[in-house]
Formats: C-alpha cells, sequence, structure tokens
C-alpha cells in the first residue's frame, strides 16, 4: 500500500534516534582531539629520512643520488649533494646530502620517493597534526627535522621496518662476502704475481664472485 | 491561580500598558504584542535549529554539535554571530534593490501570519473574523520573496531554485487550501477564535478536536505533506536542493541576508504548523479534560514543536522527490483526495450524529486512497522510484 515504505523509513530513523542514545556502540564518531584510534600499520602521511645509530647526521641512510627528487610528481623535494665523501652505515665512503629539503604544503604523500629509493633511505610517517602559524618556513622541512632513527620507524610500520631492515642485513652480507671476495683476489693476485707463467688459475675465483655482486646491485636496483 | 497562570502574558501587557495615558493604551498593546512575537519565534527558531542538527545526528547515529557549551546548547548562538559577522556579497550584476528586499519581504510576511494566530486563550493579536483568509493571503506573498530572490541574483542556480520553488508552491496552495476548507465547512466560519472554540469540548474528557474525525485525519495527513512542501522542506526541498542547485534561491545570499532566509523558513514553517495545530489539533486546548489546568500557551506551544520536531524526523528520513514526482504527486494525488475529503466531510454534516457517519466516512476515504494509491503506483505517478537508465 502506499505509504508504507515511508513508515517504515520513519521508523528505522526512530531506531537509530533512540538506539543512539541507548547503545555506545552505534555512534561511530571518534571525539578526535580526546579520542583517538591506533593509525593502522599501512597509514601514511609526509616523507622521512631514516638514520641508523645515535648520531642523526652520521647515520642518515641517504645518498644524496636525487632519484626521489626527480620522480616527485609535485616537486616538492630539494638535495643538494656533497662534494667530499663520508662513510655510510655499511662504512663504504659515499656522497651524502647538504641539503634535503621537503616542502610538506607541496607534498602529496603519493609514496612514489619511498618506492623508487634504493637505499631504503625515505619512508613514510604516521603524523598528521602538523599545522603550524607559519605557512612557508613552518611547513618546509629540512634533513633535521626529516631526520628520524629506525628504531622510531619500526615504532610505526613495525611489519614493513622488519622486511627492510632484513633486506639491508642480506645487502650488508653480500658486500661484505664481495668485499671479502675481492680481499681474497688481491691476496692471490699478490702471491701469484711472482709466478708469471700461470695468470689465468688465480683469475677464474675472482671472476665469479665480480658476477655475483653485479646481480646483486641488479636485484638492488630493481 | 490558574487562571492568573493561564492569562499571565495578558496581565502582563495590561500591567506594562497601565503606565501609559489612556489613549496611548491599545496602540502600545499592540506594539506590546508584535514585539512579543518578535521575540519569542527567533528564540524558538533557535532551539528548533538545534534541535534539528542534534535530532539528524542522532538518526544517523553521530553525536550532532556538541562543542559550544555543555551538550553543544550555544550552537545557535554561535552560528548567529558566525552569519553576523560574515561579508555580504551582493553580485555586480545583481539588481541591488530588490536583492536586499527579498529576504527582508519574506521575513516580514512570515511574521505577519502570527497576527492572526490563537496562541493561548485571549491571546491572539488581532482576532479578525477572516483570520483564515488573511493568513493564506500572506503566506502566499512568501512566492514572491522567493522569486525576487531568485532573479534579482542573475544567477541560473537561483533562477531554477526560485522557479522550482514557485511551481511548488503554487502546486501545493491548492490542496493546502482545499484541505483546510474542511474545516470552514464543518465550523461555519474563518475565524481561527472560533475554530479553536469549537474544538475546545469534551466528552468522556475526551476532546473534540477535528484530527479525531476520519475526515479531519485525512485533511490534517494532506494538510501536512502540502505544508511541507510550502514549506520547501524535505522531502519536498528541491527548490534548494544541495546536490543540483549549491542553495537554490539563495545561493548568491550571504552573511546576514542568508541568516534572514534561514530565519524565515524556520519562523514560516513554525507559522503553518501553529496554523495546523489552531486547524486539526485543536490549537490551545487541553488534549484531556482532566489537563485543563495546564495554561494554554503551553498547549499550542508544544504542539507547534512537537510538529517541528515531526518536520526534522521526516527530514532525517525522506530522500529528495525529483521535479515530474513532485508534481505528479500534487496534482494526480493530493488534489484528488482533497477534493474526496471535501465530499465526505460534506457527507459526515448531513448523516448528522451516530455511528454510522464513521463507518461511511472512513469506508470511502481509506477505499479511494487505496484505490488512487494502487492505481497511481501501477501507472508510476507515485510510488517508488525507477530508473530507466541506472538500474
Amino acid at each position: 500500500m502506499l505509504g508504507e515504505g515511508i513508515l517504515k523509513g520513519l521508523g528505522e530513523t526512530a531506531r537509530n534516534f533512540v538506539g543512539s542514545y541507548v547503545s555506545a556502540e552505534r555512534l561511530t564518531t571518534i571525539q578526535y582531539p580526546e579520542e583517538r584510534i591506533a593509525p593502522i600499520e599501512a597509514t601514511r602521511d609526509f616523507p622521512f629520512l631514516v638514520y641508523d645509530g645515535a648520531d642523526w647526521e652520521a647515520g642518515l641512510r641517504c645518498v644524496a643520488c636525487q632519484i626521489c627528487e626527480k620522480e616527485c610528481p609535485p616537486k616538492c623535494i630539494y638535495i643538494v649533494k656533497s662534494t667530499d665523501k663520508k662513510p655510510d652505515a655499511l662504512g663504504k665512503l659515499q656522497i651524502y646530502p647538504v641539503r634535503f629539503d621537503i616542502d610538506i604544503s607541496v607534498c602529496m604523500s603519493c609514496q612514489i620517493c619511498v618506492e623508487v629509493c634504493p637505499f631504503e633511505a625515505i619512508k613514510m610517517d604516521t603524523q598528521f597534526e602538523l599545522s603550524t602559524t607559519d605557512r612557508f618556513g613552518g611547513l618546509l622541512y629540512d634533513r633535521k627535522e626529516l631526520a628520524k632513527s629506525n628504531e622510531y620507524y619500526h615504532s610505526i610500520h613495525p611489519i614493513e621496518a622488519k622486511k627492510v631492515d632484513a633486506h639491508l642485513a642480506e645487502e650488508k652480507m653480500k658486500a661484505d662476502a664481495k668485499a671479502g671476495a675481492a680481499a681474497a683476489a688481491a691476496a692471490a693476485k699478490a702471491a701469484a704475481a711472482p709466478v708469471v707463467a700461470k695468470p689465468a688459475v688465480p683469475a677464474t675465483p675472482a671472476a665469479a664472485p665480480a658476477g655475483a655482486t653485479q646481480r646483486a646491485e641488479g636485484e638492488k636496483q630493481g | 491561580m490558574i487562571e492568573k497562570a493561564d492569562q499571565i502574558f495578558v496581565l502582563l501587557g495590561h500591567w506594562l500598558v497601565s503606565f501609559l495615558p489612556v489613549w496611548l493604551q491599545p496602540a502600545a498593546m499592540v506594539l506590546l504584542g508584535v514585539l512579543a512575537i518578535i521575540v519569542t519565534f527567533p528564540a524558538l527558531f533557535a532551539i528548533t535549529v538545534l534541535l534539528e542538527r542534534k535530532g539528524l545526528g542522532r538518526m544517523q547515529n553521530r553525536y550532532g554539535p556538541n562543542r559550544v557549551g555543555p551538550f553543544g546548547i550555544f550552537q545557535p548562538v554561535a552560528d548567529g554571530i558566525k552569519s553576523l559577522t560574515k561579508e555580504d556579497i551582493v553580485p555586480t550584476s545583481a539588481d541591488g534593490v530588490v536583492h536586499f528586499l527579498a529576504p527582508v519581504f519574506l521575513v516580514v510576511v512570515v511574521f505577519m501570519g502570527y497576527a492572526v494566530l490563537p496562541m493561548g486563550r485571549n491571546m491572539t493579536l488581532v482576532s479578525m473574523d477572516a483570520g483564515l483568509l488573511f493568513f493564506f493571503a500572506i503566506g502566499a506573498s512568501t512566492e514572491l520573496s522567493v522569486f525576487m530572490a531568485g532573479w534579482s541574483s542573475r544567477n541560473k542556480y537561483s533562477l531554477l531554485g526560485a522557479m522550482r520553488a514557485v511551481a511548488q508552491m503554487i502546486s501545493y496552495e491548492v490542496p493546502l487550501l482545499l484541505s483546510s476548507l474542511t474545516i470552514v465547512m464543518m465550523t461555519g466560519s474563518l475565524s481561527l477564535g472560533k475554530i479553536v472554540e469549537a474544538q475546545n469540548q469534551y466528552t468522556w474528557g475526551l476532546p473534540h478536536w477535528y484530527i479525531f474525525t476520519p475526515w479531519g485525519f485525512a485533511g490534517f495527513l494532506l494538510y501536512a505533506v502540502a505544508t511541507t512542501a510550502e514549506s520547501n522542506r524535505s522531502p519536498f526541498d528541491l527548490p534548494e536542493g544541495e546536490s543540483e542547485l549549491v542553495a537554490g534561491y539563495f545561493t548568491e545570499y550571504s552573511g546576514f541576508k542568508f541568516a534572514l532566509f534561514f530565519l524565515g523558513e524556520y519562523v514560516g514553517m513554525m507559522s503553518i504548523s501553529g496554523l495546523g495545530t489552531t486547524l486539526f489539533l485543536g490549537g490551545w486546548s487541553a488534549p484531556l479534560q482532566i489537563l485543563g489546568w495546564v495554561p494554554s500557551w503551553c498547549w499550542f506551544f508544544g504542539k507547534v514543536m512537537m510538529s517541528m520536531c515531526v518536520f526534522i524526523w521526516m527530514r532525517g528520513t525522506l530522500p529528495r522527490l525529483r521535479q515530474d514526482q513532485l508534481m505528479n504527486f500534487a496534482w494526480k494525488f493530493v488534489l484528488p483526495l482533497t477534493l474526496v475529503n471535501l465530499m465526505v466531510a460534506a457527507t459526515w454534516r448531513f448523516l448528522g450524529a451516530g455511528w454510522e457517519r464513521w463507518v461511511i466516512c472512513s469506508a470511502i476515504l481509506i477505499l479511494v486512497y487505496t484505490l488512487m494509491g494502487r492505481s497511481g503506483m501501477r501507472r508510476g505517478h507515485i510510488g517508488p522510484r525507477s530508473y530507466r537508465y541506472a538500474e
């Protein structure tokens, strides 16, 4: 009959009205500044730079390769390369960023910088309460403000951070193996140097690790 | 004591006026009444807006506003300050004078309707013999203000909204008048005071309200539909349909003029609810004889606020109609039913007292309603929406 649906609808809203006073679980609102919900694992807001160890400047994983700067769609990253080299977390001499600025008023939180970074140096933060009274300087973050420890990274994205650590450990093992092999090869070469008649025999073990290193680097890039 | 509580506002007025010279007293009494109306109804408007926002929130399982003051009760104050301090923008190509006059005209006209409403025993500002006629004449001129707003804004959304509003208001004006006509037929008077007096009688402690008769009940439902459309409320809020027309005829209004439109809309709703109360719900009379000691104005304002709550409830429930559905509903369903209801009322009058008229009149109304509803739904004039392309 005509009007039945209207009565049903009125009943439904009346049930909601009364129910919202009776049972609190009907209300889906989180009263934000007082109440909060924990962010989910995949939450992402703006990027930050990861560092290892205690000193943020020495432990910065970034090697100023500028891939993120080039890939950033809204061009919110600004990097100045250093002219000298510094040992990185693996102990290898690397270039480092003298300046690393992100303008988070421009950043669109797309995570592309994170995807392209070959050194696991830039990750997404979960901080979102970043409002400030200075809309130019206050939203332009330099490398000191961006640097956050690996422990912090573990605290906000535990699953992802564990994977990243495993990956970095593997890399380090390969690098160590490569360094070891290179050292062994050098030693062998040094040992073999006086024997001019047989150069081919020690060259074979040295060639194999070289190929392995190339593969490892390929994986890293991929 | 009970008498005093009932007449408190009248006595207060007389006491205040008694300080003035005699020749000034009648004019001062009228001015005082006008002042009371102008103060009371905007206050009720603030309460209604708060109720609406809280109520709609609860219907959608939200809290509603709860930040300003305890439980958010000072939200209307914050809203008022906001709209007063906002910039008043008039489009360059708008007709400035008409653009300014439209909200003022709306508010003036809407308040004039209260002049004839009996808000309690002896609490009518102007007890006019043709009060009902005056109310409808004044009520119909809100359309002019709406069209002034839409036309002078020089904006396509405003104009479309105004066109919709005028089409809708004129269409529903007819069932509105025809559904109230039954009351005039029964009472034999256009005076709202006499209509209330006619309902202020009791049999076995139960009131003689017109809603408790078959024709009165049908008339009340039809009146409710027509008033909802007249006051542009959901589900008939096409003139200001946010999703398609921004805000309809007041798209180009901001600041205090916007607030005036908002005020006019709600005060208009209250005045038309007040008329419905007077016509069908016994005006200021008590719902039971034993409750006769409660001051009469309590009943009037209580009934008006109850109808406002029903308006809010409907807004929380029903989605907006489409323009053709709206027109079909007005002309092909509501209007014929009001005509049938007029016949039924006449039948009721001439059948005389007895149980037969109850059975006959109810049977006719139920039969016509069912048949018209079925045929209308079958032919697609009324009833659930059907979509040709997006199924």
